[in-house]
């Protein structure tokens, strides 16, 4: 039992909620998830000046009580008192953005109705005067029945003083809470307009700045060439700033490997430990610095405000296959790694379109393709050069990119035609004010994440690769026979052989297909450790595994394994986190099941034409 | 419940960029139910004042427009559903 107050930290959305939620609490954060919904839960520690101990919950940004999106219903049921897996808040944090007060307390004012102790921290009052608007905190405070601290979040300004408010609320009387608020928005919203009026001292009228860089970021020609260009920066980052620490991750994975097998005597145990778990996770892991980079990028450019002008920007283009221009983002990341990029769905508030986006997401080319696709490609397709600066090995490899968009924006046009027929389809969205965000609260945004994907490294990952490696090495081979085959995972591929020997795969690929279930670049040492443990004279060294391709695979074969891999949701934590995201198995099987179709399909059609073309 | 018929208002997704518009009335039965209630909380409603910013760059679509003191965007579809008259 818990017996430290529970404070919630509400607002409107960008009132700046999470930089405040911040300042008060620093790293000392949990995210959690409600249970049976899919609205993360932010929670923080905070101690006060005598030394007692809060809770504080960041809940999602609304706009009222009536909830538009499930984030808002989560933030309603809380407050009530009617959300599972939460007790009822003892005091309140409401954060409103100063410049934004004929807005923003239409929600204040519904909250303060409730009659919970409440703090009313008036937010971003730097960014008011910047705009020339001048407040007076005291009418406020008149106006509204409770104490009003002025704060600057995102600079850590004002936060001693709310502090001490909150100190003194916590140790006075509590007189009970009304279950029954205003919900004619209409009243509320008149009521908030006469507030912000009186509070007003002066209004300097000013060109804005966010109006004026909005001039030039959402100009109808200049903001898509300085969004592909913000793109371009933020590709050639994910891919070239992670090479150094992957390779780093790598040595030390390879190290930890050795030691293990120094110290371990030979057998079942040390062969579980560095073929199962250091391989599987290892090779998980070294993704890591790729996915940080990526949320980087994306929580800089969500912090900014650029995000928000993005989706703006897209909208149309995504409008016209059925999605909205909030799905851009997180197909976007999904270039990098489709598991993030189908987390940044959250943000798309029509259930339908969130769900869309999820089942075309692992259709972005994610970086653990690269591995396969750079080895079929080096071994496969002669490094001529068909221009000045482009080459036909690069040009398949742009081939395949586009194949994969092309394919993503077709099965979203399909799908919103067929089973996710309907829905809303809107795009409503507010364009916040920019502002620099605090380099810190990036920084903790990166620290969540990366421990939310090393979380899931540790458990789901190791699970499966550890299943996997059980199944490959068991039961041994005898002599004269080849472990490849004799393994259960050697009967199975024996078994998928001959689903995929029409389109062109041979018993080393099914074999490898089981493996890459974990992770699609696993492929690529599976097939490298197949054919070592099968002939062991033969070194498996990476250069050689080329040469070895060249002769036991066809050119066909080559390309419909490529083709394969474009659709192929081969992927354990894409499925993991589709079924966590969608809050069941009926939609990650559905997407693994028309996938796999896809796959089969263009496999084969790359097989059989390459044949008839005599390939 | 429909405003009286007055030939200088016009939808807000036909009103100029940097025009600005007092509302008169909103369709509220044009939209669905979750459409309307963002559109309440964004605070469009009778009397509030509204201004086109920005245009989406492909089929003018979507608009960016000032109402009160914030910037939102919304869909053409739903701003035509916004009618307003502008101010001289």
């Amino acid at each position: 039992m818990n017996l430290h107050p529970l404070v919630a930290v509400a607002g409107s959305p960008n009132a700046g909620k999470s930089a405040l939620f911040n300042a008060l609490t620093g790293a000392r954060q949990k995210v959690g998830n409600y249970p049976g919904v899919t609205v993360e839960r932010h929670s923080g520690k905070l101690t006060l000046a005598d030394g007692r101990p809060v809770e504080l919950v960041d809940l999602p940004g609304a706009y009222s009580l009536d909830p538009a999106s499930p984030d808002e219903a989560v933030t309603r049921d809380v407050l009530l008192g009617k959300q599972k897996g939460e007790r009822q808040p003892d005091a309140l944090v409401i954060v409103v953005d100063a410049s934004n007060l004929d807005n923003h307390l239409r929600f204040c004012l519904q909250l303060i109705e409730l009659g919970l102790p409440t703090i009313v921290a008036l937010n971003m009052v730097d960014l008011a005067k910047r705009d020339g608007l001048e407040l007076d905190r005291k009418t406020l405070e008149r106006e509204l029945g409770v104490p009003v601290i002025e704060t600057v979040a995102v600079r850590r300004r004002g936060i001693t003083d709310l502090q001490t408010a909150l100190d003194n609320m916590l140790s006075a009387p509590f007189c009970g809470m009304h279950e029954h608020v205003t919900s004619d928005l209409i009243h509320l919203q008149r009521r908030a307009r006469e507030i912000a009026t009186a509070a007003v001292v002066s209004e300097t009228p000013v060109r804005r700045w966010t109006h004026r860089l909005d001039s030039v970021l959402l100009h109808p020609v200049l903001g898509p060439v300085i969004l592909a260009a913000i793109m371009f920066v933020m590709f050639q980052a994910v891919f070239a700033w992670s090479e150094a620490p992957k390779s780093w991750i790598e040595d030390a994975v390879a190290s930890l490997s050795n030691l293990v097998s120094g110290v371990l005597p030979p057998g079942v145990l040390r062969s579980m430990i560095v073929d199962g778990a250091i391989a599987g996770v290892g090779a998980v892991v070294t993704f890591l610095p790729q996915i940080l980079i990526l949320f980087f990028f994306i929580l800089l450019l969500e912090g900014t405000g650029y995000m928000v002008r993005a989706a703006f920007l897209m909208d149309r283009l995504m409008h016209g296959v059925g999605l909205s221009g909030r799905a851009f983002i997180p197909l976007l990341s999904s270039f990098a790694c489709a598991v993030p990029g189908i987390m940044a769905t959250r943000t798309i508030d029509d259930p339908k379109d969130r769900l869309t986006t999820i089942l075309v997401a692992p259709l972005m080319t994610c970086s653990a393709r690269l591995p396969i696709y750079t080895l079929i490609i080096a071994a496969f397709i002669p490094n001529a050069r068909l221009a000045w600066g482009v080459g036909l090995q690069g040009v398949v490899m742009f081939g395949l990119y586009i194949t994969g968009i092309t394919g993503a924006l077709l099965a979203a046009y399909v799908l919103r035609r067929g089973v996710l027929k309907g829905g809303g389809g809107g795009f409503m969205m507010e364009l916040p004010k920019y502002q620099w965000p605090l380099l810190k609260d990036v920084a903790i945004g990166m620290l969540t994440r990366s421990q939310i994907f090393l979380k899931r490294a540790g458990t789901i990952i190791l699970g499966t690769t550890i299943v996997l490696w059980a199944l490959a090495s068991f039961p041994h081979a005898g002599p004269g026979q080849k472990q490849s085959e004799v393994s259960i995972a050697g009967h199975i591929a024996s078994g998928i052989e001959t689903v995929v020997k029409p389109i062109g795969f041979n018993h080393d690929i099914a074999l490898a297909l089981l493996p890459a279930m974990a992770a699609r670049e696993v492929a690529v040492s599976a097939i490298a450790t197949v054919y070592s443990i099968d002939s062991p004279d033969e070194k498996a060294s990476a250069t050689k595994l080329q040469d070895k391709l060249q002769h036991r695979w066809s050119l066909a074969t080559a390309l419909a394994f490529l083709a394969w891999f474009v659709f192929a949701p081969q992927c354990i934590s894409t499925i993991a986190v589709t079924r966590r995201e969608t809050n069941g198995w009926k939609w990650p099987l559905f997407m693994v099941g028309y996938l796999f179709v896809l796959a089969y399909a263009f496999a084969g059609l790359t097989y059989w034409t390459a044949v008839a073309l005599g390939l | 419940m429909n405003a009286p018929f007055r030939p200088d208002v016009i939808s807000l997704d036909l009103l100029k960029v940097g025009t600005r518009a007092r509302v008169s009335s909103v369709d509220w039965a044009a939209l669905d139910e979750g459409e309307a209630c963002r559109l309440r909380h964004f605070g469009f409603d009778e009397g509030v004042t509204v201004e086109p910013l920005h245009l989406g760059p492909f089929g003018r679509d979507p608009i960016a427009i000032r109402v009160g003191r914030m910037t939102v965007a919304i869909r053409r579809r739903h701003a035509g559903a916004i009618h307003v008259l502008p101010i001289q």
